[in-house]
């Protein structure tokens, strides 16, 4: 196991995960089609769950590879449910731009 | 036992009171007045009880109806105490409450709102029996701001005048003034004896253990008589009592003749142990009410003299009785005090009623330029009205000549210039109420045809309680004679006595009532001479002069107080109304405006669009971050 960070560098990883993440931000915060956020928030979980798996390599430990696990389940959980309301969603109003969900506005 | 009487005493006017509130108007057309009457009348024969028992035994009752306050060494309980001076207090209210309700029951019977009158009546009987029942002065103060509150209420009866409006409030203010005086003189006695009992106070003085604090006592002491100065429409603030005729005449005779304004007389012979104290100060604040007193009963009776309202003379001349009875207070004569409060109840309240009667037949008119001759239509009245006019007027062997009298014996043994001023005083009397009674039953009738048309004599409702009170005025005199009274003997428990006690009936006391009898003959006198010789009639107001407008505008006195007090506070409160209060209410709308403006901005961001919240909390974590991450390398 240690000899994949011997030859990619943990800080690549971290690199990698920063970006991932960044890019995950920017397409929630930009993108106005509700699949699109929820893809973005799945690449941001993604990129979090590469950095607990390379630290838990780089550690030795394999608690952060258990939690990452947990965290996919729940992920999993999450994009049912997330879909389903974006199916609903669309019946309702015929589009999914997150810019028409302004009904409760005060 | 002794505590189911007492509640009933004082319990039944007020049960008239809940009753005719709540139902008088079901109560058929005179059922109000008849259930007012009765639950005086019972109150009536309960004092009857006592007063026969407490005549045999001559032991005081004192009942503890509860504990009230105790604060630290400060102990209060709500007490009775049923002694002669209550009693006899308690038989004049309630005797001549009885008459006066049952009067009422015939004058008020046109009125729509007559249960209304009855519950107020009742009521002020209740708060009159707490008054004077009461076993400490904390008892006395509740029926002495529930009198006041029933006199507004009974002087702004008819309350779409606005003119009788004012003057209940007038009655109203003035009272509260004296009642600050009444006050201030129950905290300075709170703290000088840490009890507020007659009885209490009365063994703490006859120990003597305030001899230290003379000063005190003699300040509570004034600040109290201010007190009974405002109830009591003494000098300076008697200028509410003559505009309190704006009530309901039965109104005027119950509450601002007999009972109410003689409460301020009760609560000084209540305190007789106080007011009595024999030292330099006590003597200063005696001297102060007997000269207020004296110069009350002058001026209020040459006010008096040129009045031309039926009711307004009479006010004047209750004023200047009441000033003759603190003239007596002051020269330290209680029992004479309390004999003139009781003969003139009598008397006086028969010339209210008597006013009453004739108003009735008059149809609302007060002003004695329109009347005369009325005496060929209403025998009873006349005569009734004649003996109380011989009663004040102290003619013998009517009540008023045995109380004055008495006085005035008192005033020349102790100061022969108040002496002076209180005999000129009674001289006055004499002259205007036989002005009042030559000009309304002599001569010719001078008011319109209509009005002659409906001259008529009383029902008996009314003509009943004037005879019955005809008689007491009459034969009133007679409890205490000159040389054998029998009211000072019954007082002697609760009067202490200084010494000076009853007159001997020497060479001098015989000339003084030869003086007085004169003198109120003269004033008789001058009064025939003047409107049944000359059949002079007073002129229109627009036609006074001199002298007589100024007596017949009260000296200007209200005009003064208008313009010393009155004006100034309202120029005061204008201009905390208009200045001080638009500087502080702008102050604190400025606060709300500004929140206002910022939130009116502010709530655009809260515009419901996720992407901007979004937005918003990622700035928000990044720099949480950011600064977390920078802290942590510093």
């Amino acid at each position: 196991m240690g000899n994949v960070l011997n030859q990619i560098g943990i800080e690549n990883y971290i690199f990698l995960c920063v970006i991932l993440f960044s890019i995950g931000v920017f397409g929630v915060l930009y993108r106005r089609n509700a699949i699109i956020v929820f893809m973005s928030i799945e690449i941001m979980l993604n990129a979090v769950n590469l950095l607990f798996v390379a630290f838990s390599t780089y550690h030795q430990d394999a608690q952060g590879q258990v939690f990452v696990f947990f965290s996919m389940a729940v992920a999993a959980a999450e994009v049912a449910v997330g879909l389903a309301i974006v199916v609903s969603i669309f019946r309702n109003l015929g589009s999914i731009d997150i810019d028409n969900l302004k009904n409760l506005k005060g | 036992m002794d505590t189911a009487y007492i509640l009933l005493l004082l319990l039944a006017p007020f049960a008239g009171f809940l009753f005719n509130v709540f139902f008088g108007k079901k109560a058929g057309h005179n059922g109000a007045g008849y259930i007012a009457t009765f639950a005086v009348f019972v109150s009536f024969l309960v004092t009857l009880f006592y007063f026969i028992r407490i005549n045999q035994t001559g032991q005081a009752v004192s009942v503890k109806l509860f504990d009230w306050i105790q604060i630290s060494t400060f102990k209060l309980s709500f007490g009775v105490l049923l002694d002669q001076l209550s009693l006899l207090w308690l038989m004049f209210v309630t005797g001549i409450g009885s008459l006066i309700h049952l009067y009422s029951i015939s004058y008020m019977h046109d009125d729509e709102n007559r249960h209304k009158f009855f519950a107020y009546l009742n009521l002020f009987v209740f708060f009159m029996i707490t008054l004077v029942v009461g076993s400490n002065l904390l008892v006395m103060f509740i029926g002495w701001e529930g009198v006041g509150l029933c006199s507004y209420l009974l002087i702004g009866f008819w309350y779409k005048n606005q003119d009788y409006n004012d003057a209940a409030k007038k009655a109203f203010i003035m009272n509260r003034i004296g009642d600050l005086g009444f006050l201030i003189g129950m905290f300075l006695l709170g703290h000088l004896f840490t009890t507020l009992d007659y009885a209490d106070m009365k063994i703490t003085i006859e120990g003597g253990t305030n001899a230290a604090n003379t000063g005190w006592i003699a300040a509570a002491a004034l600040a109290l008589f201010i007190g009974a100065c405002g109830k009591s429409a003494q000098i300076p603030l008697y200028t509410w009592l003559p505009d309190a005729m704006a009530g309901p005449t039965p109104v005027s005779a119950l509450i601002h003749a007999a009972t109410m304004v003689t409460s301020g007389i009760f609560m000084i012979t209540r305190l007789n142990f106080l007011f009595g104290l024999d030292n330099v100060d006590m003597h200063t604040v005696n001297l102060v009410i007997a000269v207020v007193g004296a110069v009350t009963a002058l001026v209020a009776a040459t006010i008096g003299l040129v009045q031309n309202d039926i009711k307004k003379v009479l006010a004047y001349s209750t004023v200047s009785q009441l000033g003759l009875m603190f003239l007596a207070l002051g020269l330290g004569a209680y029992e004479v005090a309390v004999f003139h409060v009781i003969t003139h109840a009598f008397f006086k309240a028969c010339l209210f009623l008597g006013s009453g009667s004739v108003i009735h037949a008059m149809h609302g008119e007060q002003d004695m330029r329109n009347m005369g001759g009325l005496k060929k239509w209403m025998s009873v009245t006349y005569i009734t009205f004649l003996i109380s006019s011989l009663a004040i007027s102290g003619i013998p062997p009517f009540s008023g000549f045995f109380s004055k009298d008495e006085i005035l014996m008192t005033a020349f043994h102790s100061n022969t210039v108040l002496w002076a001023i209180a005999s000129l005083a009674s001289i006055m009397t004499a002259f205007y109420m036989f002005r009042l009674l030559y000009l309304t039953f002599f001569k010719e009738f001078r008011g319109t045809d209509e009005q002659k048309h409906h001259l008529h004599e009383s029902p008996a409702l009314i003509t009943f309680p004037l005879i019955v009170l005809a008689i007491l005025a009459t034969v009133g005199g007679f409890i205490s004679l000159p040389g054998n009274s029998w009211l000072n003997n019954y007082l002697a428990p609760v009067i202490a006595h200084k010494g000076h006690g009853e007159h001997h009936l020497d060479n001098t006391a015989y000339m003084l009532m030869a003086i007085a009898v004169v003198g109120g003959l003269i004033g008789i006198g001058i009064a025939y001479a003047k409107y049944i010789k000359k059949s002079e009639v007073p002129p229109a107001d627009a036609e006074m002069t001199g002298f007589h407008k100024l007596l017949y505008n009260k000296y200007y006195v209200d005009e003064i107080y208008e313009s010393l007090f009155v004006k100034p506070i309202n120029a005061l409160s204008t201009f905390f109304r208009d200045t001080l209060e638009t500087a502080l209410s702008g102050l604190v709308y400025g606060f709300g405006k500004v929140t206002n403006a910022i939130s009116d901005k502010g709530r655009l961001v809260q515009n419901g669009s996720i992407g901007r919240y979004l937005f918003a909390f990622t700035l928000g974590v990044v720099a949480i971050i950011t600064y977390l991450f920078y802290n942590k390398i510093a």
